[in-house]
């Protein structure tokens, strides 16, 4: 009788032993790698969650940890994000601004980016230069050109809430483009050539074929634009007429400057949430629309690819 | 047939927003910095005709910048900042992107998301942050005294240099990772390999064909943060506050919010544009020569 010999199944290291070899050899690679992709990345978060946990402290301090409470959130009477005009107004208005701007900037970009990709032909090209601009331009450029055409050319706007949006439409405009051309590349012509070859119209295919086909492009630049408007600080602040047209960043700056209480924190929070949840939805509309045409579990990867800007 | 203007015309809003909302602004700002400022009222008196143009406001702001004007030592800091900030930026970066691109394995799209995160998370939330931990009795403190780094807390936030640059590197650094990620993430795995057949060590490997190959991405992710940074005046603002650490961008603020003389504030900032319009160029140019480079490697 023969015995068949045994694999040999080589056991895993365990993550004592793994730990062990680490110390040993804290530099063989890519240990150093891990460590600093890790390190940077409790870097970029903690600090943020240590803000989230003094929004809720039960004391006036924001360094000091003295318990759990809302007061900052609604419970205290007069400094409360509910009580206090002030914050509840940056609230309000902030997302007023994105708001209006993903109704404003995502129609326009679209059509700018269909546009842009498919006209051929004289003025095409500048109009390509043209579309990059905002996207490289520092935003303070940006604001002081704004500020000064609104009191100089455009004297019929005054600042405030519509010198905003219009400022937030233009500076978004460009992300929506970059995001839907992306994917009108990724897409290849042959979609809206089939239709043509089945007798639809160009406009016709448009509605019926590329536009649905877009629409994972449309959903994501819409959350781009959310989260974009909802961040800017510096278009903000030089088109407020003060008051009640302050942001919720615009706030933040202003009373970090001050001294602060934790309902500035309690704010932030609750913008930081909003963001992260639109964005979330986004991702997951985005994921719903595009399965079957990715690679497994790459989801992340290719959603965060649909943001390289360069 | 309207096949010939439905794209034109679908272009055209994006177009007519950004061309009234864009480049009439920027015209708006030359049209003031090469204007004049009426005596009595101080007020900015703009000239729309490029040939009445009047340089005196812009020649004032150049001669402020020059060495041994009253703006000289804060551009020199400002530059200063912005290489040493771009620097710390890429040394953190870079190994971050790499091991997301090359080694991160099964957690390659959890890092991703958490790389990406930050960038979803308010700017103004994030320096809030560091402002609440730099405080006096703030958790920066404690943890150095606690760990005898510190005898007596520091005043982080009253005009130190090194919280203004870290405080840029922390705003902008996540900016940096995502391209740089992508043009390590394209790199094809098989210009590596057949480096490392050919004998070539990994240090060597990386140094040959990874690096050259990752150019456009560096150069991308550089000119993304730096523009911005160069623009930048709320960051020291916010951590700082002092005029020992004030930046260009400070000084086009003050003479927009409370200063008297927004015609020297449009000057400046012609002049910030006017920089920042040559460093773009000169990234184009090489970024142009990059391409042209590694279509050759593709070609061998």
């Amino acid at each position: 009788m023969t015995t068949v010999a045994e694999p040999r199944v080589r056991p895993q290291p365990s993550t004592l032993t793994r730990l062990r070899g680490w110390l040993r050899n804290p530099w063989g690679k890519p240990r150093a790698l891990v460590v600093v992709t890790w390190v940077y990345i409790l870097w970029s978060i903690v600090p943020v969650l240590i803000a989230v946990q003094f929004s809720f402290n039960a004391t006036r301090s924001r360094t000091v940890w003295d318990g759990f409470s809302d007061r900052w959130y609604w419970g205290d009477p007069v400094d409360s994000v509910l009580h206090d005009p002030a914050l509840s107004n940056a609230l309000a208005q902030s997302f007023k601004l994105a708001i209006a701007d993903v109704l404003i900037a995502v129609p326009i970009g679209v059509l700018l980016a269909l546009g842009l990709a498919r006209w051929r032909g004289r003025g095409s090209g500048t109009a390509n230069f043209i579309m990059l601009f905002p996207l490289v331009t520092p935003e303070i450029v940006m604001g002081v050109s704004l500020l000064l055409v609104f009191s100089h050319v455009f004297t019929f706007i005054e600042t405030g809430t519509t010198a905003q949006i219009l400022g937030h439409v233009t500076f978004s405009i460009s992300f929506v483009v970059v995001i839907v051309r992306a994917r009108l590349f990724s897409i290849g012509r042959q979609y809206e050539e089939a239709a043509a070859d089945l007798g639809a119209s160009p406009f016709r295919a448009l509605t019926r074929v590329l536009l649905p086909l877009l629409t994972p492009a449309i959903v994501a630049s819409a959350a781009v634009v959310f989260a974009i408007s909802a961040d800017d600080f510096v278009i903000s602040q030089w088109l407020s007429s003060g008051g009640p047209t302050d942001t919720v960043p615009v706030q933040i700056y202003a009373a970090t400057r001050a001294a602060p209480l934790p309902s500035v924190n309690a704010i932030a929070t609750i913008m930081m949430i909003s963001t992260l949840l639109i964005v979330t939805v986004g991702f997951l509309t985005w994921r719903f629309f595009t399965r079957g045409e990715r690679r497994a579990g790459k989801a992340a990867e290719d959603f965060g690819r649909a943001f390289d800007l360069t | 047939m309207y096949r010939r203007w439905l794209w034109p015309a679908s272009a055209l809003p994006g177009v007519l927003w950004l061309v009234l909302l864009f480049l009439v602004p920027f015209y708006a700002v030359l049209a003031v910095a090469l204007g004049t400022v009426d005596p009595i009222l101080f007020q900015p008196e703009p000239i729309w005709n490029p040939l009445e143009w009047n340089v005196g406001w812009l020649n004032e702001v150049l001669s402020r910048l020059a060495p041994g004007g009253i703006w000289f030592e804060v551009g020199i800091r400002t530059i200063v900042y912005v290489v040493i900030a771009l620097a710390l930026s890429l040394l953190i970066g870079y190994p971050v992107a790499y091991y997301t691109a090359r080694h991160a394995g099964r957690w390659k799209g959890l890092i991703l998301i958490l790389i990406i995160l930050p960038l979803w998370i308010s700017y103004m939330m994030r320096m809030l942050a560091w402002v609440n931990l730099l405080q006096e009795d703030g958790w920066v403190n404690e943890f150095l005294m606690f760990t005898h780094v510190l005898s007596e807390p520091q005043d982080w936030l009253g005009g130190s240099h090194l919280t203004v640059i870290l405080a840029l590197v922390y705003g902008y650094i996540p900016f940096l990772i995502l391209p740089l990620f992508a043009a390590l993430d394209r790199i094809d795995r098989s210009h590596l390999e057949a480096a490392r057949d050919l004998g070539a060590s990994p240090w060597r490997a990386f140094r040959r064909v990874t690096l050259p190959l990752s150019k456009t991405g560096i150069l991308g992710g550089a000119v993304l943060i730096t523009l911005p940074m160069f623009g930048d005046y709320y960051t020291p603002n916010i951590v700082s506050g002092a005029p020992s650490t004030s930046m260009i961008g400070n000084q086009i603020d003050l003479y927009f919010h409370g200063g008297p003389q927004p015609t020297i504030g449009a000057a400046l900032t012609i002049v910030l544009a006017a920089f920042l319009t040559i460093l773009m160029l000169y990234y184009m140019r090489t970024i142009h020569r990059a391409q042209r480079e590694a279509g050759t490697v593709g070609a061998l």
